[in-house]
């Protein structure tokens, strides 16, 4: 099946806008159209210029934690003797999050020019792109549009006669979740266990091979060129206020059309799951969402009308996070969510920060037992407790994000977890055996 | 140690990817694409990236038991992946593993008797818009169903035979 799905009229496509054309991943694709157009405007640009119209769009990291992105190359020390490195963020694993495969596998030449632009604003002559190891192929595309971006002078030395160089090379991971989070990508990448770093300093001053280096998620600097054509104001009234632009939110769980679809940033998630999404699945009733990945908060079903930012959605206390919406029926089992949520957890805590090391694993243990029907009523308490006390106790935000969630489940949903006490069977296995029997 | 042609070429391409001695981040990718051939990270191969990389071989040795995708026995000719990460698991992730145990007739991180399959259940490996997905050695297949697994592994299992 096709990746990318076809196109919603509800779509915004700016980032997305070449899925689906023949080729779309060669460079005469993109060269036809605008590619590496605005790589030559920023030229003209100067850093300042560059930096202050990233800042105008008001673009916000798309990996998940938001953060500005014209703010955060702008604390590069420009005199540093130090060579200066763009890294891209490509270990894409957070649950409920498909999105930046189909930006490297169907426009990697947009990656690049981003890529490119940012290195114009910083003062940096090399770029790599970290690829979680399961994208093998991805690596292979990339590759190849990195060959293909050399042969026709888009990079190496001199490029098409301005005296500027950029070079970019892929790295490949090998299996971590934590990888993911910049400070264990840097020590990943540096050939070493990736567990977090200790910061400040931040990767803007001490990143890889402690010299100064800008870490964003692939999504992020595909957004740069059409910021830099289509300017930074234009770009940031697509979106809500402090919100710019558009990004791609990648459906799943209970819907009728799952995928990946680009939506003006604030778009309201009702209308995501409805109209974008086709309605939910069976004509069944909406029980939860989970709006940005599996380690942002859940929702239940009457917080649903809500604006797709990160202001808004921080408002109800959960996060926008890396744009993976898993939309949950009637029929789904908190307990068992919550459970196969902190299985991950515990399987991807580099064990680094005792907190995260331990609670990720008694935590599991709960809710494995609970789920089997072992749970105890004061044990329920117990669970949103013991998660609070991992937050903001780790190096990384591993344990933010194993405990984040597994308190609003508890919360939100405690009669879930009551119809699981004294050695009852998970109500909704009981209900679905009923059904198949 | 002696390499093929071909990796001997993708060494030589890692370790020039690099800035001058930052040859220790060739150690991860030299081993990703060695196992891809040699089947798994042997001594040999830990030695061969030390001396290459410049590190202690301890340093190579102490990488592999962090990543999920290393690893010091071969797997099966195939290796058949199977996630049943919360996308997945809502869209019957968990019974398309179990019917997988089943069907091969072994469990996680097991390999078949004759060497062609092993399995694991693994995380979320990024398909969730096209759940449940699977991933077979590097290749993935999305909406899969126990119908179309079946058929795929007697696929593979035909083919590995005509071979």
């Amino acid at each position: 099946m096709p990746l990318y799905n076809e196109p919603h009229p509800l779509e915004v496509k700016i980032l997305s806008k070449r899925f689906g054309l023949p080729n779309s991943a060669s460079i005469g694709a993109y060269l036809e159209t605008e590619g590496y157009q605005a790589w030559r405007k920023a030229v003209g640009m100067g850093p300042d210029g560059i930096i202050n119209e990233v800042k105008a769009s008001n673009l916000r990291g798309r990996g998940g934690a938001g953060f500005p992105t014209g703010l955060k190359w702008s604390f590069v020390p420009r005199n540093s003797p130090k060579p200066k490195y763009i890294m891209v963020n490509a270990d894409e694993s957070e649950p409920g999050t498909c999105k930046d495969r189909l930006l490297i596998e169907f426009d990697p030449h947009q990656l690049i020019e981003g890529m490119m632009i940012a290195g114009l604003a910083v003062g940096s002559v090399a770029g790599y792109i970290y690829i979680r190891g399961e994208y093998r192929y991805l690596i292979e595309i990339m590759d190849r549009a990195i060959d293909e971006a050399y042969a026709h002078g888009y990079l190496g030395s001199n490029i098409q006669g301005t005296g500027v160089t950029f070079d970019v090379r892929t790295h490949t991971g090998a299996g971590a979740y934590e990888c993911g989070e910049e400070s264990a990508l840097m020590e990943s990448f540096e050939g070493k266990r990736g567990v977090p770093r200790i910061r400040p300093p931040f990767p803007a001053v001490a990143g890889v091979y402690q010299c100064p280096t800008v870490l964003n998620n692939v999504e992020t600097f595909a957004a740069v060129p059409s910021i830099i054509l289509m300017g930074g104001a234009n770009w940031a009234g697509l979106g809500t206020p402090k919100n710019g632009g558009t990004r791609l939110f990648c459906l799943s769980g209970h819907i009728n059309k799952p995928g990946v679809y680009e939506l003006p940033m604030g778009f309201n998630l009702m209308r995501m799951i409805n109209e974008v999404g086709g309605g939910m699945r069976g004509g069944k009733k909406l029980k939860a969402v989970i709006p940005g990945g599996s380690s942002c908060p859940v929702l239940k079903a009457d917080e649903c009308d809500v604006a797709m930012d990160y202001d808004s959605v921080a408002a109800i206390k959960s996060m926008l996070g890396s744009g993976g919406v898993v939309v949950m029926d009637e029929d789904t089992c908190m307990v068992k969510a919550a459970q196969r949520i902190m299985k991950f957890y515990a399987h991807e805590s580099c064990g680094w920060c005792i907190p995260c090391r331990e609670g990720t694993a008694w935590l599991k243990k709960m809710l494995d037992r609970f789920h089997a029907g072992g749970g105890r009523r004061e044990e329920i308490k117990l669970i949103g407790d013991l998660s609070k006390s991992i937050l903001g106790r780790t190096f990384c935000p591993l344990g933010d994000a194993a405990a984040m969630p597994t308190i609003a489940f508890v919360e939100k949903f405690y009669d879930d977890f009551a119809a699981h006490l004294d050695g009852k069977l998970c109500p909704y296995e009981a209900k679905s055996r009923l059904v198949t029997a | 140690m002696t390499l093929s042609p071909e990796l001997e070429a993708r060494f030589q391409k890692i370790l020039s990817s690099y800035p001058k001695g930052r040859e220790r981040s060739a150690v991860i990718p030299m081993l990703m694409y060695a196992q891809d051939e040699i089947g798994s990270i042997t001594q040999e191969l830990i030695d061969e990236v030390a001396h290459r990389t410049g590190v202690k071989p301890l340093q190579v040795d102490e990488v592999i038991g962090y990543y999920s995708m290393m690893h010091r026995r071969p797997q099966g000719k195939y290796h058949v992946q199977v996630c049943t990460n919360i996308s997945c698991l809502l869209v019957g992730g968990e019974e398309l593993y179990r019917h997988a145990c089943k069907k091969l007739g072994i469990g996680h991180k097991q390999t078949t008797k004759d060497g062609v399959f092993s399995l694991e259940e693994v995380e979320c490996m990024g398909a969730c818009s096209w759940a449940p997905a699977i991933q077979v050695n590097y290749d993935f297949h999305h909406g899969v169903t126990p119908e179309k697994l079946d058929k795929l592994l007697d696929e593979l299992r035909k083919s590995r035979g005509l071979e």
